[in-house]
């Protein structure tokens, strides 16, 4: 960011007194930049910041993650003023929202579009943070950061996806109990607490309701401390080498503002295309039925998005296991850069290491489809080998691949010495 | 331990096969109905559009017909002008349905004439008060929620007859082929000239159950038509953001590489 106005260098003035910064801009801007340098920040981050050159098309995710967040910001305004969070009351609101409402229909769809979308999105920002090795130094503040947004992207999401009050909203929320009473010791009163009863009801819905739209607006917050995280190192590259030198960088804008916009139109496409003619891929039929308390759906499943971490629940034969292994799915991620201590970054130059990223990517798909068999026959088998593989790519492959790298770059360097002498 | 190996193994090459593209067999149950043959309907694909006057002879059958079981309590009158009625036409409709209104000043249940603000009441039977009977379900959103969609329902209002030799419905329930387990609690609801259309359109069964299935896709997605239609036009817009856009950062990094 900008350096701090330094207000002691220039002591002109008639009485010693506070002069405005010199600034290259006049008039009003000129005058706001010289009392908060909101104009000159945003140049040297917007406009001048330099970007590594070599930046491939995955790194436009970012921007369509932000631009989805801000629409399911305002959409799910628009939604809450006509949402009423009671059970009695909730699947009716979201009927006449979609009937009856002006534009109804299409602030929920985006809404619903945008909360699959988003999540997808944000799984590819995540492995190609892992396959280009974003998180290795100086930037594991920043993906510190990042988990901790998945993991808030998470929870809302599961918030939200109860507030219609469906069959698929009401036993996902008990499905969610049950595994919070699956803790051992305080489990049945944490679940207690979740439910406020023994069953979702009214308690339920105003709880997951505050969540939902009071996480939202963390994440907002937490992005907020992604980018400052972002625009300390800059952002990585698919060469894994650092870009310092003027040549290997180019600003901020045009060139990146043109190539996140086109990738930007890109997705747009995509989320228009399901959102407008093929909503049956996002929404599940059976969250239309209102939410019945004496009726199990012979199917229940969550959305495709949780589908890998379902997966791995039902894989490990304990209910607890389960609930430890799927939650340290994401725990993994948080000690990752200390995993992989290697000071090679891109996967590119880790023949080893990229292997076994294919393989993760691979593992987590076959998760996902696995949690969708509800692990029956041959998926209980893929769902287990997957599930163990993601270990250990994390906990076996990062250490001693790392290990590995480091010994021969010793080597290399001890080499280099040698013939220098 | 030969059985788990043998497992990881077929796990194996069941992974293997899906990744270069053989898909599995389904391992479900054969169904314990036929399979409802698939009809053209107005509304379908990603470009589908609603025929209004099947969908407003649709609403005749189901006035006359569905509402004496089936409620559709998400659905208000004044949401009729979807379908293409005017305000005097919502109200005389509305008008003619009696609707519960609190407790009169002899204390017995009052009613009162229904307004465009209304739902659709929910018949007694809809609402389980009639013990014993099977609850019809809500039609609110039953061409989306039904397992089969509109397909099926079609299937069903046209697919009762005579069981075949050897085979006797439960009692109280009615052979219908398309049906779960091929029986229903719903009598066979349409018949020929069942009801008189307005249109002069000539009332057979098929022609009933088809009008009556597309008001029934129309009332659970009211605005289908116009997603469609707003759908084309953003992608048109963004596919010409998008080809200047590709140009203009061919033009931008033209000097890069």
């Amino acid at each position: 960011m900008a350096g701090p106005p330094s207000r002691h260098t220039a002591e002109t003035g008639a009485t010693g007194d506070d002069s405005p910064q010199n600034s290259d801009m006049t008039g009003f801007s000129g005058w706001l930049d010289a009392r908060l340098p909101v104009v000159s920040a945003f140049r040297t981050e917007y406009i001048r910041f330099p970007m590594p050159r070599s930046l491939n098309a995955l790194w436009t995710v970012g921007a369509m993650l932000t631009v989805v967040l801000v629409l399911m910001l305002l959409s799910g305004l628009a939604l809450a003023m006509n949402y009423t969070p009671t059970a009695a009351g909730a699947f009716a609101s979201v009927e006449a929202i979609e009937r009856r409402l002006p534009a109804g229909w299409l602030l929920r769809s985006m809404h619903m579009t945008g909360a699959s979308l988003f999540l997808a999105a944000l799984y590819v920002h995540l492995f190609r943070g892992l396959y280009y090795g974003s998180y290795k130094a100086p930037r594991e503040v920043l993906w510190l950061i990042g988990v901790a947004l998945l993991a808030m992207v998470m929870v809302t999401a599961f918030a939200g996806y109860v507030l219609p009050w469906g069959q698929m909203s009401y036993w996902g929320a008990d499905v969610a109990g049950k595994a919070i009473g699956a803790v051992p010791g305080i489990g049945p009163f944490l679940e207690r607490l979740f439910l406020g009863g023994d069953q979702p009801g009214d308690v339920t819905l105003h709880h997951l309701f505050v969540l939902h739209f009071t996480l939202a607006f963390g994440i907002v917050g937490i992005v907020g401390l992604h980018l400052a995280a972002l625009h300390v190192a800059g952002p990585g590259n698919p060469t894994g080498l650092p870009a310092k030198e003027p040549e290997q960088t180019l600003p901020f804008h045009p060139y990146f503002t043109v190539k996140d916009g086109l990738g930007l139109v890109v997705f747009a496409l995509i989320f228009a295309a399901v959102l407008f003619f093929f909503p049956t891929l996002i929404s599940e039929p059976e969250n239309y039925r209102p939410a019945n308390p004496l009726h199990t759906p012979a199917d229940i499943e969550p959305e495709w998005y949780f589908l890998p971490f379902y997966g791995i629940l039902q894989s490990i034969p304990s209910k607890f296991g389960g609930l430890v292994a799927s939650v340290g799915a994401i725990l993994v991620l948080f000690i990752t850069p200390w995993l992989d201590t290697s000071p090679i970054r891109s996967a590119r130059n880790r023949p080893v290491y990229r292997i076994g990223m294919i393989a993760l990517v691979m593992s987590f798909i076959l998760l996902g489809f696995a949690g969708k068999h509800h692990v029956e026959g041959a998926w209980l088998y893929v769902g287990q080998l997957a599930t163990l593989y993601y270990y250990l790519h994390f906990l076996v492959l990062m250490p001693l691949v790392s290990r590995r790298e480091n010994a021969a770059l010793a080597y290399g360097s001890m080499i280099r010495v040698g013939d220098a002498r | 331990m030969t059985t788990i190996l043998s497992g990881y193994a077929a796990a194996i090459t069941l992974a293997a096969g899906l990744f270069i593209g053989v898909s599995q067999p389904a391992a479900a149950d054969p169904p314990s109905h036929d399979q409802a043959p698939h009809q053209h309907w107005s509304f379908d694909g990603p470009l589908g559009n609603f025929d209004l006057a099947s969908v407003q002879r649709g609403y005749a059958v189901y006035a006359e017909i569905c509402s004496v079981c089936h409620g559709m309590q998400h659905v208000r009158f004044g949401d009729l002008a979807g379908m293409g009625l005017n305000a005097a036409q919502v109200q005389a409709i509305a008008a003619s349905h009696k609707i519960p209104d609190g407790i009169g000043t002899d204390g017995a249940p009052a009613m009162r004439s229904a307004t465009a603000d209304d739902s659709f009441p929910t018949p007694p039977i809809a609402q389980g008060l009639i013990p014993g009977a099977v609850i019809p379900p809500d039609q609110s959103r039953l061409a989306e929620v039904y397992p089969g969609g509109p397909d099926r329902i079609y299937a069903l209002l046209t697919g009762y007859g005579p069981p075949p030799a050897g085979v006797t419905p439960p009692p109280g329930l009615f052979y219908n082929r398309f049906a779960q387990a091929r029986a229903i609690a719903m009598p066979p609801p349409l018949s020929d000239d069942a009801i008189e259309y307005a249109d002069g359109t000539k009332a057979t069964t098929e022609q009933e159950a088809r009008d009556v299935t597309t008001f029934l896709a129309w009332v659970a997605q009211p605005h289908l038509a116009e997603r469609h239609r707003t759908g084309v036009r953003v992608m048109l817009y963004l596919v010409f953001l998008g080809v200047l856009l590709f140009f203009l950062k061919r033009r931008l990094w033209s000097n890069v590489h």
